[in-house]
């Protein structure tokens, strides 16, 4: 039945596919093409054009992974989350909550020494109050409160902030510890804005 | 101790509130109609600055200039030479004489330097004006110009020669390419239906039809936020900026065959340019 369906499945994309889709991508002239495209680019702004290896293989496929792939990412990812040395994974929510507002940082025209934030509003739902959010994540409303407040959900929640990929590989989530882009007091911050019983995230 | 009249004024400021400020969900319907309608009020083509470059595009387009002292008149953008009428409902597309599958502005900058001999470096320079400030840029006046000469007809992608098959594929692999601090690709945005970046919706664009019809027919914008006539090399710099990629090379190849990409996924849609945006 299974076989039946993805065989129909097929079928049906195969005739719906228009004729351009069936030519195979020269994956060298890409390359050449986006090298190209970032000529002038010097110094950390070169190294930014340069794939990791999960960036490679999500790209490849798409953020859809076959298993064998999807496993090596995750166990890649897992081994790079560097959880805070003394332990304690919250730090404050009000901090927290100006970081997930803020969308400065890391683009070329930001004054050097801006600080990152952490823009979570962007994608997420984080609390009543704001309602300029975006939808591309899920809702995080009351995020810690179904989650009973438990320390142990919120250091899973750091990791997953430090690196969506040691959960989901493929996440469209930036890894946020893996790249330095924000840093161990930052994700303290923003899991307690998720975890602090007073935090307007779970009011 | 309260007043008859202050009671009364007090109950109307609570029945207020509850009326606009019910739950967040009526809050952000209220928002997204209060963009609706500004959007609906800055939609007049009479009161569009972005046709003040079309004027200004027209004049550079017939004006002598460059060593030769010649217009941009006998230019081919595709279509024979000096036709403009038509000729960005089919671009990028494919050209003999470079052997290159080229878009508007790579095609201009062949023309001034074939055609007029004229120095580009300062035509690049002058790649996007700034924003709200006097406008300077000639490619912004001259694509203004030639984009609002296919006004009405439908974005036709080319994509019979071998080399703009091969474009159309790299521009898809670029599409979903993944990198930078905040691994982003275009996919992570524009890859589904119905999402939005805070409020502001997004166009699914790898899949054909209207949102992407509707997305690349607007294009060149007048964008009201920046004062200025932006077009789609504007729009992909500015997409890679957020992305916390490096500066995107204007008129690069790369640009060229994501546009190949998306104009295929828009085939179809009606340009009306310059349109007014945000």
């Amino acid at each position: 039945m299974r076989i039946l369906t993805i065989a129909a499945a097929s079928l049906l994309a195969f005739a719906t596919l228009p004729a351009y889709a069936e030519d195979k991508v020269d994956q060298a002239a890409v390359e050449a093409v986006y090298k190209d495209m970032f000529r002038n680019a010097k110094d950390v702004w070169a190294q930014r054009v340069v794939q990791d290896e999960t960036q490679k293989v999500c790209s490849q496929y798409r953020n859809d992974l076959p298993q064998a792939e999807f496993n090596k990412v995750l166990a890649r990812e897992k081994a790079n989350v560097k959880m805070p040395a003394d332990g304690n994974v919250m730090g404050d929510w009000k901090a927290g909550e100006k970081l997930a507002q803020s969308g400065f940082g890391g683009r070329f025209n930001d004054k050097p020494g801006t600080i990152n934030g952490g823009n979570c509003y962007a994608c997420h739902q984080l609390t009543k109050q704001e309602v300029s959010y975006g939808t591309l994540g899920p809702s995080l409303l009351e995020y810690g409160k179904v989650r009973n407040f438990d320390p142990k959900e919120a250091a899973a929640t750091y990791a997953k902030i430090y690196n969506p990929q040691s959960v989901l590989p493929c996440s469209n989530m930036p890894r946020f510890g893996h790249h330095q882009f924000l840093s161990e007091q930052q994700i303290k911050d923003v899991v307690a804005l998720l975890f602090a019983k007073d935090s307007p995230v779970n009011k | 101790m309260l007043t008859e009249k202050g009671g009364l004024a007090l109950a109307a400021a609570a029945l207020a509130f509850a009326i606009t400020a019910q739950t967040p969900a009526f809050a952000q319907d209220q928002s997204e109609k209060e963009i609706e309608r500004y959007r609906a009020m800055i939609s007049d083509p009479f009161s569009n600055p972005g046709f003040l470059n079309v004027d200004r595009g027209e004049e550079l387009w017939k004006k002598p200039r460059g060593k030769k002292n010649v217009s941009l008149e006998t230019c081919d953008l595709g279509e024979g030479p000096g036709k403009v009428d038509g000729a960005y409902a089919k671009l990028p597309r494919f050209f003999k004489d470079t052997g290159k599958v080229m878009d508007l502005e790579q095609r201009l900058l062949h023309c001034m330097k074939t055609i007029q001999d004229l120095e580009t470096k300062d035509i690049v320079k002058r790649k996007f004006s700034p924003s709200n400030r006097a406008s300077n840029s000639d490619m912004e006046d001259l694509v203004g110009f030639i984009a609002n000469k296919s006004n009405g007809m439908k974005i036709s992608q080319p994509l019979s020669h071998p080399e703009e098959k091969k474009m159309f594929k790299i521009g898809e692999a670029l599409f979903y390419k993944r990198s930078a601090t905040n691994d982003f690709s275009c996919a992570t945005c524009h890859g589904e239906p119905g999402k939005r970046i805070r409020l502001q919706g997004l166009p699914q664009l790898n899949k054909p039809g209207p949102d992407a019809q509707l997305t690349q027919a607007t294009w060149p914008t007048y964008r009201v936020s920046q004062g200025q006539l932006r077009t789609v090399q504007h729009r992909i710099w500015d997409c890679y900026r957020q992305m916390r990629m490096p500066r995107v090379e204007y008129a690069s190849d790369g640009v060229t065959a994501l546009n190949v990409y998306l104009n295929k996924m828009a085939e179809g849609g009606e340009l009306a340019v310059p349109s007014i945006k945000r």
